[in-house]
């Protein structure tokens, strides 16, 4: 077969590839199926193409001339002049210039406004969670904790009673062996039992710390690995992290039931400017 | 007919001339210049992918319960966002297909764009007269790194909402004005509702509009500048040889868009991409782990893993680590490739225009400190998956992370210096005057000796 007629075999090929494609369709043959097929109809039209410009095509050079620039220094000296000429002319009458430059300046700031409404109140909600003194905590389930329901060495997301998935308000509890914590002055009553509270956001790219390595008491943050002790107060050991976990002051109620004794002291979660 | 045509539209727009200049022009051969074409081909597939995706996605937070087909979601809340993926995926005829080959495609559009910047950088293309171009590329890559980060985000699953998660951490990191930027973006405190329907507009408007228009303008500078080429003879600082657009060059490059668009389709088709059905909705107190971004924002990742744990705080202020990592070395990555051109200017004090490129070898010093930038990128997004690496490596993240850190430093001096002494090497090779002609005639005399005379006296048997 002549060369010029071989190069018609991708192109057939093609054919059949789109006719599959469009079965595949109709058939609900599933992505695999489908993506043959269009991947002949359009690997057969490449190849045919090259191949129809490699072997089927006179292969010839052009050589283009470059135009020059710079321009002729006449050229450019006359641009200069163009733009100079209207420039002067506007500057002849320099109020008016100044009035029309500061008409245009007002509008541009005016036109910035509206933007303001693309955010609500900068920095709602980056200072204070749903954890209200009294707030009992529940599992993600919304089932409420109860003293006795932890093992030493569990671990357990919990939210304010109704404000389950709520994302500032998402904090671990674990419980730990109570004689481990190394409590800060005044943090003396945050923790019965052996029970602590930190909040699952992290402080350093807002991802939840997640994961426990209950044998070492530490949280890991498995997004940039940031590592806390949990026996100090989670305070960071390793990792990207720069400040400790915010704690959650708990106590338990009369009914066996933990619940908050108030908001995290702190802002939750990554740091920015305007947080102290 | 075609006369018709040419006729039609002298006799309105009067476009002869141009026409038989523009069917003409010269297109120099070199597979490096097919990198471009091969970004702009991945940004048509990505058009056309994108435009069929819309159509199906649902841009709203809104919590609903899941009751499709994939059992196992049934009865989970998540957003309709999310729904609609799943629904696209899994119940759409076709619509698992061209969402894998989007994926796919934007994965191959910041590569080409990436490799593409590197053959300009290291033949010395984007010197006078391209210094323009360079920065309207860099803007492309720019938005393509947006458009690419906007769209994984947009499913509203559990790991890009992790991502957007870190990205909003890293905006209220920014001094005086991160905060207020981060709520203007996003639309509120994150996980804001309007975060979504935003992400949405950016993606399939602002985005791809802008990088039509600065495409477009990137292409009408290559047209008026007309293209470098390789030195070679009969090219010279004032011509380009090669072939012509109508039709050689047109129909080369017409099979090229079908060979990515088919390349892409097979990926698409046969190689899973995002599964997203598989990671569930993105719910704030959830993360899977190890949780890694697309390829392209791997070096930032790294960099956050990296990153000092610093919190500065200053009169009342704070400045969180983030910033440093997140927001000040990319921001110095790319002024130093924005200003490159003219830095460059400035160390060789070459201030002409160039038209023939350089080898990479040609210039050892360009080519030593364009493999460092290369090695400290590559060293950081192999640390943005390092807890990966830890689990195969089988050492701890600290220690491997620690490592990283040396490497950081250490790799990138070690390749600069390699690639400039290899550079230096083969240019000398390359630039040497070919070897002299040491070719000899031995002959044997009439007393039995031999005597050895070069060739040119060559004396007749």
């Amino acid at each position: 077969m002549a060369r010029g007629k071989m190069i018609a075999i991708p192109f057939a090929l093609s054919v059949l590839g789109s006719v599959w494609f469009a079965a595949a369709y109709a058939l609900h043959a599933g992505p695999q199926f489908e993506g043959l097929g269009l991947f002949v109809a359009l690997a057969g039209l490449a190849l045919g193409i090259v191949l129809w410009a490699q072997f089927a095509m006179p292969h010839e050079q052009v050589v283009d001339v470059r135009d020059t620039y710079p321009s002729l220094q006449n050229e450019r000296l006359a641009a200069e002049r163009a733009l100079e000429y209207g420039a002067d002319e506007l500057g002849r009458r320099g109020f008016l210039e100044t009035f029309a430059i500061a008409a245009i300046g007002a509008l541009g700031i005016a036109a910035l406004f509206p933007l303001r409404s693309l955010g609500p109140a900068f920095g709602a909600g980056m200072y204070q969670t749903k954890w209200r003194r009294g707030a009992r905590l529940v599992s993600a389930d919304g089932v409420v904790i109860r003293s006795d329901d932890l093992a030493v060495g569990s671990m357990l997301t919990v939210f304010p009673e109704g404000n389950v998935g709520d994302a500032s308000s998402q904090t671990v509890l674990l419980r730990v062996p109570p004689n481990v914590l190394q409590v800060a002055a005044g943090r003396k009553d945050w923790s019965p039992q052996g029970y602590v509270a930190f909040s699952k956001v992290c402080t350093h790219a807002g991802c939840p710390v997640g994961l426990y390595r209950a044998s070492a008491y530490e949280l890991l943050c498995p997004c940039h690995q940031s590592v806390f002790d949990v026996t100090k107060a989670a305070l960071p050991i390793s990792g990207p992290a720069a400040r400790a976990l915010p704690q959650l002051p708990l106590q338990i109620a009369a009914d066996g039931s933990l619940e908050a004794r108030s908001d995290y002291t702190e802002p939750i979660g990554p740091g920015f400017w305007e947080r102290a | 007919m075609i006369r018709r045509l040419v006729l039609a539209l002298d006799d309105r727009l009067g476009t002869a001339h141009f026409m038989r200049k523009a069917l003409r022009k010269a297109f120099p051969d070199h597979w490096s210049f097919m990198l471009g074409e091969v970004a702009l081909y991945c940004f048509i597939v990505l058009l056309a992918t994108g435009t069929y995706l819309g159509f199906f996605f649902d841009a709203s937070s809104q919590p609903l319960t899941y009751n499709g087909s994939y059992a196992a979601l049934h009865g989970t809340v998540m957003s309709a966002a999310y729904a609609s993926v799943v629904r696209l995926s899994l119940e759409t005829r076709a619509g698992l297909l061209l969402r894998q080959i989007h994926h796919w495609a934007a994965l191959v559009f910041v590569c080409a764009i990436t490799v593409h910047m590197c053959r300009v950088f290291f033949t010395g293309a984007f010197r006078r007269p391209r210094e323009l171009n360079w920065i309207v590329g860099l803007i492309l890559l720019i938005l393509a790194l947006g458009a690419g980060f906007t769209g994984y985000s947009l499913p509203d699953d559990l790991l890009s909402g992790t991502g957007l998660r870190i990205a909003y951490s890293v905006l209220i990191s920014v001094p005086l004005v991160g905060r207020d930027l981060a709520f203007l973006f996003f639309g509120g405190n994150f996980p804001a509702t309007q975060t979504i329907p935003r992400l949405f507009f950016a993606h399939v408007l602002i985005l791809p509009a802008l990088l039509v228009g600065v495409m477009t303008l990137h292409l009408a500078m290559i047209w008026r500048q007309k293209h470098t080429q390789f030195r070679a003879p009969g090219r010279t600082e004032y011509n380009v040889v090669g072939s012509p657009l109508w039709p050689n060059y047109a129909m080369k490059s017409i099979g090229l868009l079908f060979a990515v668009a088919a390349i892409l389709t097979a990926l698409g088709a046969f190689f899973q991409i995002n599964p997203i059905w598989l990671y569930g909705p993105y719910q704030p107190a959830n993360v899977s782990a190890p949780a890694q971004p697309d390829w392209y924002i791997g070096w930032l990742e790294g960099a956050l893993r990296l990153g000092p744990a610093w919190s500065w705080q200053i009169f009342g202020h704070t400045i969180p680590a983030p910033f440093f990592a997140g927001v000040l070395l990319p921001g110095a990555f790319f002024a130093l490739l924005f200003v490159w051109p003219f830095l460059e200017r400035r160390i060789t004090r070459d201030g002409t225009s160039h038209q023939l490129l350089d080898h990479p070898s040609d210039v050892p010093w360009r080519t030593g400190v364009g493999a460092a930038v290369l090695a400290f990128a590559i060293v950081l997004t192999f640390a943005g998956g390092d807890d990966v690496l830890a689990k195969i490596v089988g050492i701890s993240v600290e220690a491997l992370a620690a490592l990283f850190r040396v490497l950081l430093v250490v790799l990138p001096l070690l390749v600069g210096l390699l690639a400039f002494e290899f550079a230096r090497e083969i240019g000398i090779r390359r630039n040497a005057s070919p070897t002299p002609d040491t070719r000899l005639v031995i002959s044997r005399t009439a007393a039995g000796g031999f005597v050895e005379q070069p060739l040119e006296n060559e004396t007749p048997q």
